[in-house]
């Protein structure tokens, strides 16, 4: 069928009619080859522009339709949807882009019309060798699985599990909790963590829509949105789950100790233990770093103690198989080391702790059981407060944390509940209290007799100047306000750090096809209008893997994913790109470097054909294997070669 | 051997004579050849700058475009000279304007700068060039667990040209270690020494040099090595101003790196100009020289 094409320049207001010559570009667009019509209007994407074209489509028999507008991610859809609506293929369509790529950053109005008639020319060249194309879709798979156990993970695991389908909570310490059960009291209406927060946990560990895996981490995850196959290693907790009833009489018994990572190593625990009291599930492990039996060959007090004979030391690492339609990743965040931060002395003197210590140094279930303590067992009589230790620092990170701010006005408030005689100084560059209530919160903490002093201390160090900074701990600072240079001597200084991306989330974004920002955290697709869903489909992040955020936006987030992976399952379907590669299996050699190349692991290798095929769920019709293949067996559908070349012929002529 | 444009300056040649005459007599059994530039002047020091920058500019330009001629890495062992000519180099590359008003002045002269010099400080080339793995298999006396502070001073790592952390340097811990020393902790080694105040505030800076003094023999320091003429200056003429202000009886020779590095190469004391050092450093020597006598009697 010859094509009869028509072309509808749009003026976008001014933005493009202000530096386009519309008209110019309309007239010398009715001259161009296979061209039935050509016309501008000041909106096309709106209801009159769409009606024109659709118009024109019916009464002009027009097979082929070029806009010259915006950018193809603004309008592209809409566009589609019209001449679909209208009886021709959407992929009959093309996209001039004359707004951003030309009128917005072209200031000589000649200049900008020259591009514009460029662009529509290719265009038009372009759209004369589209091919009608079908779009497919597939089922999806109800089961989703959420990794990381967190109050992210936790939030999303419960939303979706309650509406009765299946979730798979894949958490790698021994209890889901995350960093939410570490904490004391949270900002600003402090209310306890653990009593919010281990209601929640109980409800993961006995509900019967979440299958929790424990003490596991994901190994490889393969298919694509809707139908995920993913690996799980269950490692060996040597203690069988089935038997334990959770007694705690082997942790009582175990002769050795360790740091405990859940009390940031304020406090000890077992080789064998449960991170904390309320742990979900309420089953140990078995640390075989630290166990003497492991270490040694000798011990087994666990063994001889547990009447259910629970303990198994000849347990293996059990790889669990699951398939689901969409995944959640909820991996959360790391504590900043300010060690480097040699100035400030973590790790160097005593009594600099950092913001997470002392979290569990002020929790009643901590290590002190509540009571703030020096290391030499006496209370603290002035406590400084550092912010943004890693924080908008350029050496460390650039980011602001969002947190510190708020849980720095927390501890003073914990400090004069706790020791109310004790002085408390907060060293800050600007005070962030942007969230509901967190401005009257830090008003309360100003009127409890906290002193805020704005400066970043240059150091703190144990040198004693003068006889009343003996044996303290000085911190030395610039107050900006009073513009003066100033010496205080402290008893304890805590580092409010930064949080930071995990240490694996490289490996975590590589196994999940996620790309990361500048900052290390996950990337989203869109920053404003689609915050929780990642350049893969089917594949959604929530909480402070995807940057640093208190807890309110973390649930909010996790909430936001449950719903969108909701919305999938309750559609039950998902439409698939179908611009998509296909290779030629009579040229294709087999060499497989196609298969490397793929950055969305879209193309399986036949073993009894010996050639290469395209997963058509999974193409996202990047081209890189058409580049890729030294054969030229590959076609990009909508990318033919042919179409490029038409493309770069009108460009060029 | 390695080659270099050498910018001596003029402390090397005046109040650290010390420095000029180590850092030659290092040079050649390091491999190094450093060319001396040849008509240099004034760098432009650190208090022109604040009175006429933009001729104080000038002044150090004059130096770099003399030394582009020679097309060799502009090495000074002076951290003043350094501060002063690695600011002006990258001032003018930033800003082409300045660039060409300060070859206005140069055509004076004849000269023109075009910003292709490398400005370095000697101890950056000895870490990154010569290399302390390098230094070490050419030491002929190891130092015996000398206890040494190392003295970086405010000018070498600040504010931060990205050789070495500004806060927590490690460039010269590694050079001294390298030579059989121990390097002390040393929490004030990238302090102010009071600098040219020395001058007009003397008992301001007599205070600074006390603190220093003090932390390095705190932690156990047999002597102090630092890179800076005006560091060396301070810590070591005025320590018996800083006795007699304080009543204290600090006496802690002041080395010049280059210096320590002569010793562990076995360079005879004068012909590093060690008869120029004011606190006498005879106690270091007798340590490395009769270290069995010296270790039986102490």
């Amino acid at each position: 069928m010859e094509p009869r094409i028509g072309v509808y320049i749009c003026h976008c207001g001014s933005n493009i009619a202000g530096t386009v010559d519309v008209g110019e570009v309309t007239r010398f667009a009715q001259d161009l080859d296979g061209v039935v019509v050509a016309r501008d209007y000041k909106f096309m994407c709106s209801d009159p522009g769409q009606e024109l074209i659709k118009q024109d489509i019916k009464e002009l028999g027009l097979n082929r339709v070029v806009v010259a507008s915006c950018s193809p991610t603004m309008h592209e859809p809409t566009f589609r949807r019209v001449c679909q609506e209208a009886g021709i293929n959407p992929y009959l369509f093309e996209m001039a882009n004359i707004r951003e790529q030309c009128s917005w950053v072209t200031k000589d109005k000649r200049e900008a019309t020259e591009k514009a008639k460029a662009l529509v020319s290719a265009a038009v060249r372009r759209v004369y060798y589209h091919q009608p194309l079908e779009t497919r879709e597939v089922t999806i798979n109800p089961n989703t699985l959420v990794v990381g156990g967190g109050i992210a993970g936790i939030q999303a695991a419960l939303k979706i599990a309650d509406s009765e389908h299946k979730v798979y909570l894949v958490e790698k310490s021994p209890s889901i909790g995350g960093h939410m059960a570490q904490l004391d009291k949270t900002f600003p209406t402090l209310d306890c963590s653990a009593c919010i927060l281990t209601p929640k946990m109980t409800l993961v560990g006995s509900h019967p829509y979440i299958e929790l895996l424990t003490y596991s981490e994901v190994e490889e995850v393969s298919g694509y949105i809707g139908n995920f196959k993913v690996k799980i290693r269950q490692k060996a907790r040597y203690v069988d789950e089935d038997r334990c009833t959770g007694c705690g009489l082997c942790q009582t018994k175990c002769p050795w100790k360790v740091d405990s990572e859940f009390d940031a190593g304020m406090g000890k625990r077992k080789a064998i233990y449960t991170p904390f009291p309320q742990a979900v599930p309420n089953i140990p492990v078995i640390d075989t770093e630290h166990c003497a039996y492991f270490l040694k060959g000798t011990c087994r007090a666990c063994e001889k103690v547990c009447e259910a004979e629970a303990i198994d030391f000849e347990q293996q690492d059990k790889i669990v198989e699951v398939e689901v339609g969409s995944i959640i990743v909820t991996t959360g965040f790391e504590v900043f080391d300010p060690t480097p931060i040699y100035q400030y002395g973590y790790g160097r003197l005593d009594n600099v702790i950092t913001s997470l210590e002392f979290e569990r140094l002020v929790n009643s279930a901590g290590p002190t059981d509540g009571e703030i303590v020096l290391k030499d067992g006496s209370h603290p009589k002035s406590i400084a407060i550092i912010h943004c230790v890693g924080s908008r620092d350029e050496k460390y990170h650039e980011y602001c944390s969002r947190v510190c701010c708020m849980y720095s006005m927390k501890f003073a408030h914990l400090l004069k509940e706790h020791l109310p005689e004790t002085e408390i100084y907060e060293f800050y560059i600007d005070i962030r209290s942007f969230g509901k209530g967190y401005e009257e919160f830090y008003n309360r903490i100003l009127s409890e007799g906290t002193i805020f002093i704005r400066g970043r201390p240059a150091e703190v160090t144990d040198i004693a100047e003068t006889p009343k900074e003996k044996g303290k701990l000085i911190v030395q600072f610039e107050d900006t306000l009073a513009g003066l240079q100033r010496r205080l001597p402290v008893d304890m200084v805590i580092l409010s750090c930064a949080l930071e991306a995990q240490a694996d989330a490289e490996k975590t974004a590589r196994l999940f096809n996620i790309s990361r920002s500048a900052d290390g955290f996950f990337l989203e697709k869109h920053p404003k209008l689609d915050p929780v869903a990642t350049m893969t489909d089917g594949i959604f992040i929530a909480g402070c893997c995807q940057g640093p955020k208190d807890i309110p936006d973390t649930v909010a987030q996790a909430s936001a994913a449950a719903a969108e992976v909701l919305a999938m399952i309750s559609k039950g379907r998902v439409e698939i790109e179908a611009a998509i590669a296909i290779i030629d299996e009579r040229i294709c050699t087999g060499c497989q470097v196609c298969k490397l190349v793929c950055p969305y692991s879209a193309i399986d290798f036949d073993e009894e054909k010996k050639v290469c095929r395209v997963n058509e769920a999974l193409c996202k019709g990047c081209g890189a294997c058409v580049g890729g293949c030294p054969s030229d067996a590959i076609n990009l559908k909508h990318y033919t070669n042919e179409q490029i070349v038409a493309e770069m012929e009108g460009m060029l002529v | 051997m390695k080659y270099y444009t050498y910018y001596p300056g003029c402390s090397a040649e005046a109040t650290a004579v010390g420095l000029g005459i180590s850092v030659e007599a290092i040079a050649k059994p390091l491999d190094m050849e450093l060319i001396e530039l040849e008509g240099w002047t004034c760098c432009g020091s650190t208090p022109y700058g604040s009175l006429d920058e933009l001729e104080s500019i000038v002044v150090a330009a004059r130096n770099l475009a003399l030394a582009e001629q020679t097309g060799l890495d502009l090495v000074t062992p002076c951290s003043s000279c350094f501060i002063t000519l690695y600011q002006a180099d990258i001032k003018l590359k930033d800003h082409p304007q300045l660039m060409a008003q300060i070859n206005e002045a140069l055509a004076v002269a004849n000269l023109e700068y075009h910003g292709s010099v490398r400005v370095r400080h000697l101890t950056e080339v000895l870490v990154n060039d010569i290399t302390p793995e390098v230094i070490t298999t050419k030491v002929k006396r190891p130092l015996n667990g000398l206890k040494v502070a190392p003295y970086y001073g405010c000018q070498l790592v600040r504010p931060d040209y990205g050789f070495d952390d500004p806060e927590f340097p490690q460039s010269l811990d590694r050079l001294v270690e390298c030579l059989g020393a121990k390097a002390v902790p040393f929490p004030l080694k990238n302090r102010c020494c009071g600098g040219s105040l020395i001058i007009p505030e003397e008992d301001l800076a007599l205070g600074l040099i006390r603190k220093l003094l003090d932390n390095a023999v705190e932690n156990g320091a047999q002597c102090i090595v630092t890179p800076c003429p005006l560091c060396q200056t301070n810590l070591d003429a005025y320590q018996s101003r800083v006795n007699s202000k304080f009543k204290t009886h600090y006496n802690v020779p002041v080395l010049f790196i280059t210096q320590l590095i002569g010793l562990a190469l076995g360079i005879d004391p004068k012909s590093l100009g060690l008869n120029t050092n004011i606190v006498s450093p005879s106690e270091v020597l007798d340590y490395i020289y009769n270290y069995i006598n010296y270790i039986t009697t102490h």
